[in-house]
């Protein structure tokens, strides 16, 4: 499963960091969200689901969610 | 303007609830009960504002996040239908335009001017001062005698040292920027009053902006002036935003810190989960739940439908003003089991007491790391902490678009 990201949407709330430090991080000069990985390992996925959920940009998605929308 | 009917005017006088609406009696950590009903009965429904206005009211959890979250809902303070607290707030956003009252590619222009300072690395890397700060103010608490008024002994200078040091405001004009900020955020000021507090405010960040120009320093005006130098942001707008990040940034992590510590200490078992853990988990629940349990912003979040929105049965019609209730968001046992019940355990994180969508609030890094400093501390050091008057003695500030206490008498 991949992780994207919208570094255009983001509004650097944090939360993503906040809840999976291993897969997200921001950028130094405005906080916009960085992704350290696309494919991270299966532990931290919950993690990876969680952030997406708190995003409150619903600027992270996974790849599987990216088809429904590309669908509607 | 009484000849042109504005959208939702047509509605019958008498059916249309008031709003805000009062809390019972006793319960003052609980939202109104009607909020309770509307949320069971008619979730997206109209309300009647101050000034006449029949704005639609959002009472659930999932459509307030949705709705917070929807592009086709927008911010511009300027509309005519933006659904105001009150005057003084209506004429606040017309003196003083800021990111939190304008909708993208805007608001994301001005805002990311700021979020660096904001970003969770950096408000980390403050930890330890605002610990030191926090130390401090319990140092000078215990070496008095008691009782004091723990609202200006400690909840107020904590968020007001910090975000002077952060903005590169001296501390010693606390006096005039608390004073000035309380007229803004009282329902009771009328727009004179508003006015003559936005102006007094507004000339002195320019100052300080004028000063950061010439004598630029490591703090986060000195990023806005530099700004304004490059011609990204007037003068009036920089010290605008100067103004909204030190109104906001001391102001509700205040009564988070009294109200907070009030509503522990009403509930012992769970004051005692805090006070004995050394757990930085918990804390961070804690701090999470009380945002969720008391949810200080209480007046809702403010919008306007930029498009038709059809959502629960309801249409709402582009042009009308939407009012988000969050506080009763929090409340829903849809989102939350058994929510009328504080549970420092429960690690709420999907609560929007910051807000939801691309105006959520932009200090919360620091407010948590402010709230989880302050919460891990206080109690620990002064164990026998407790309320010097009757809780019925308490002055709430329901009068108030940010909830909280205006003083809160201590004794140890």
């Amino acid at each position: 499963m991949k992780v994207i990201v919208d570094q255009h949407k983001c509004v650097a709330s944090g939360q993503c960091v906040l809840t999976a430090p291993e897969v997200f991080d921001q950028r130094e000069e405005d906080g916009i969200v960085v992704l350290l990985t696309e494919t991270p390992p299966e532990h931290l996925m919950d993690d990876v689901r969680q952030a997406a959920t708190l995003c409150p940009a619903q600027a992270i998605w996974l790849a599987e969610q990216e088809k429904q929308e590309d669908k509607e | 303007m009484s000849t042109i009917s504005a959208p939702g005017t047509d509605v019958p006088p008498a059916e249309v609830p008031d709003y805000p609406m009062t809390r019972a009696a006793g319960c003052p950590f609980d939202p109104p009960p009607a909020l309770h009903t509307l949320q069971a009965e008619a979730p997206i429904s109209r309300v009647r504002l101050w000034d006449g206005t029949t704005p639609w009211l959002v009472t659930r959890y999932e459509d307030v996040r949705a709705l917070l979250a929807d592009p086709r809902i927008g911010s511009d303070g300027t509309h005519p239908h933006y659904p105001h607290e009150s005057p003084a707030a209506k004429e606040r956003r017309r003196q003083s335009r800021t990111f939190i009252t304008v909708d993208d590619p805007e608001h994301a222009r001005l805002r990311r001017m700021v979020t660096a300072a904001f970003s969770i690395k950096h408000v980390e890397a403050l930890r330890p001062a605002i610990q030191k700060i926090v130390d401090d103010l319990i140092d000078a608490v215990l070496a008095g005698p008691g009782p004091v008024d723990l609202v200006q002994a400690f909840a107020l200078p904590v968020p007001s040292l910090v975000i002077c040091a952060l903005l590169g405001v001296p501390y010693a004009d606390h006096d005039f920027f608390q004073t000035n900020s309380r007229i803004l955020v009282r329902s009771t000021t009328t727009p004179e009053q508003a006015r003559a507090a936005t102006q007094l405010l507004l000339d002195y960040l320019d100052r300080l902006i004028g000063e950061k120009l010439t004598h630029p320093t490591d703090d986060l005006l000195s990023t806005v002036a530099e700004r304004v130098r490059a011609g990204e942001l007037s003068r009036r707008e920089a010290a605008g935003m100067g103004m909204l990040l030190l109104i906001a940034g001391h102001e509700t992590t205040a009564n988070m810190i009294a109200l907070g510590t009030l509503a522990l200490l009403q509930h012992p078992d769970q004051l005692a989960r805090v006070s004995a853990s050394d757990d930085p988990k918990l804390i961070a629940s804690a701090v999470e739940e009380l945002l969720r349990y008391l949810t200080i912003v209480h007046s809702g979040r403010r919008r306007v439908a930029r498009e038709d929105i059809e959502i629960g049965g309801v249409t709402i019609r582009a042009g009308e003003g939407v009012v988000l209730a969050n506080d009763i968001g929090n409340r829903d046992p849809a989102a939350f089991p058994d929510p009328g019940r504080l549970d420092v355990d429960r690690n709420p994180r999907h609560h929007v007491a910051f807000g939801f969508g691309v105006h959520q609030c932009l200090g919360q890094p620091l407010a948590r790391v402010e709230l989880q400093v302050v919460y891990s501390t206080l109690y620990r050091r002064i164990p026998t902490l407790r309320l010097a008057v009757g809780l019925d003695r308490i002055p709430f500030k329901h009068d108030g678009t940010v909830y909280g206490v205006y003083e809160l008498p201590v004794t140890w």
